[in-house]
């Protein structure tokens, strides 16, 4: 479901201690814009683009106003927030979310570059000026095999994009996230992974309606172990496309090397998709554990693109998932 | 079963059951972070790792301290190590796939790191069930070769730990080293008993 929320997020709506009360506020709106929402298109792309399933709630609402079909209730707040993984930080997914308030995340600035006509370094504050936020309440899935459903508050990726002109040869657009060793105490070495975290998508992908840029979730300023103050957010990939603090944005013409494809290049690929079909090759990727769930409850079946096939499924068409994992 | 339950036996069968309490008192007081169900899970996996390695070290401290009858607590640390991989087991089946089958079998089929536990555990029960003195009478000498396998589940054990890891191999490692140190202790021991059998029979008539 998508709502245009012309809201700006500043520091000023920064209540750490907030709780978030106000979804009843955000479903009743949804409720209201109801069928037009549902018959939203983002124009931009060659022709409209339907976003009628980003799973539009056919069924009742419960109490708190979501939709009952529990793929897309959102997940509590409390468990997005404590459980991240933040490799710069910690490998601890609880611990993140107290060594990650060392972030500073004003001020910030992201850089554009590469094959645009125009390279730009923009300030969070402008960026955030410039873009109209939207909700997009989306599912999330780890490639360790859990789930959740975040309502994410930012802006098409494309957006800011098509605000630094890609030029034609741009075929691939390449992510980098802060590199602060002195405060990512994880940076200090090389263990795991090489620093600093590195994604990438196609560009097609990165234009993508459903890619987004997110500054916020459950309407409120996005927490530090979510990945403030800018993160990706591509829900039809596992969560390790989705790179936190981004300090850079290049577009290029030949795929860069990302973090994980680096470190482990048979285990994570560059295209990381969320497929039931096809196993990590340590471990299946044919179900995972939706977080918040109570005591034996099964673990849900994971859908191909995770659940966003019809929205996605034409932009690997003609590619074998099995080789391009 | 147990010949001489003295206060050591008794503080090891009880000390065992600690951290089960432990785990009914953070599941009753909700402190297991956002995925308890998996929390559960490691949990149990953990300790039944750890009392493997206790197991295995009471052979290398009776020899190193030169105590006897060390054989009770080795067996008693055994059984709870299979307990914990019982509980652990269970967990799988019951808490995380609620006994949906099918999902259970794409699964196993689909996760070697689940091969390795599945094995480790398949010989713990073997040794479990064979830990009777009846059963250890009835086996006679095919006993000993038998439980010598538990050198083979504590491989699968490790290997199921470390095959299920994204990134962060520093715990495994721990214990892989302490499994190293008790294995080379063992061959060590072997080799030097069997050299000095070797220097103190009459050269000419060994065969």
């Amino acid at each position: 479901m998508l709502i245009k929320k012309p809201a700006v997020l500043t520091e000023a709506n920064v209540t750490d201690s907030k709780i978030f009360h106000s979804r009843r506020s955000i479903i009743k709106s949804m409720l209201a814009m109801g069928s037009m929402a549902a018959m939203h298109s983002v124009p931009g792309l060659a022709g409209e683009f339907p976003l009628k399933s980003l799973r539009n709630c056919d069924q009742d609402y419960d109490q708190d106003g979501f939709c009952v079909d529990s793929a897309i209730k959102p997940t509590p707040i409390d468990l997005v927030k404590n459980y991240t993984n933040y490799y710069e930080f910690t490998y601890n997914k609880t611990d993140a979310s107290h060594a990650a308030q060392l972030l500073p995340t004003r001020p910030w600035t992201v850089e554009i570059t590469g094959e645009v006509e125009k390279p730009q370094t923009i300030a969070m504050d402008d960026l955030l000026k410039r873009h109209p936020l939207q909700q997009r309440i989306y599912r999330f899935r780890c490639v360790e095999g859990w789930a959740m459903v975040v309502p994410w508050l930012g802006f098409p990726l494309a957006e800011l994009l098509k605000s630094a002109k890609p030029l034609s040869g741009a075929k691939f657009v390449k992510f980098t996230a802060l590199q602060r060793p002195d405060i990512m105490r994880q940076q200090q070495s090389n263990a795991i992974l090489q620093w600093p975290y590195v994604e990438a998508l196609r560009i097609d992908e990165a234009m993508h309606p459903l890619t987004l840029l997110a500054v916020g979730m459950y309407d409120e300023v996005l927490p530090k172990q979510n990945g403030a103050p800018l993160r990706l957010v591509v829900p039809w990939k596992y969560g390790f496309k989705s790179i936190k603090a981004i300090v850079k944005i290049e577009l290029l013409q030949r795929p860069p090397q990302t973090s994980w494809q680096q470190a482990a290049p048979n285990e994570y690929g560059f295209y990381a998709n969320v497929n039931p079909q096809v196993a990590h090759p340590r471990w299946s990727q044919a179900s995972e554990r939706v977080l918040g769930s109570d005591w034996f409850t099964p673990r849900r079946k994971t859908e191909l693109f995770n659940g966003y096939a019809e929205q996605v499924a034409a932009l690997y068409s003609d590619m074998d998932l099995r080789h391009f994992f | 079963m147990f010949s001489d339950r003295n206060w050591l036996w008794w503080t090891i069968c009880l000390g065992a059951l600690l951290p089960l309490l432990n785990l009914g008192l953070d599941i009753a007081g909700h402190s297991l972070g956002g995925n308890p169900i998996q929390a559960v899970h490691i949990r149990l996996g953990d300790w039944a790792l750890r009392l493997l390695w206790l197991t295995l070290a009471i052979t290398p401290l009776q020899m190193l301290f030169n105590w006897r009858g060390m054989a009770d607590y080795r067996q008693l640390l055994g059984l709870y190590s299979w307990f914990y991989a019982s509980l652990h087991v269970l967990g799988y089946l019951l808490l995380d796939h609620a006994l949906q089958w099918a999902m259970i079998f794409v699964d196993l089929v689909e996760s070697p790191y689940l091969w390795f536990g599945l094995a480790g555990y398949l010989i713990l029960l073997s040794l479990a069930l064979t830990s009777t003195k009846a059963a250890k009478r009835k086996l006679a000498k095919q006993w000993k070769p038998l439980h010598r396998l538990i050198y083979l589940a504590s491989v699968a054990a490790i290997l199921h730990y470390y095959w299920q890891l994204k990134g962060n191999l520093a715990e495994p490692l721990w214990y892989v080293s302490l499994l190293i140190l008790m294995f080379a202790f063992r061959v060590v021991s072997y080799l030097k008993s069997r050299l000095i059998g070797r220097l103190l029979l009459p050269r000419g008539r060994a065969s």
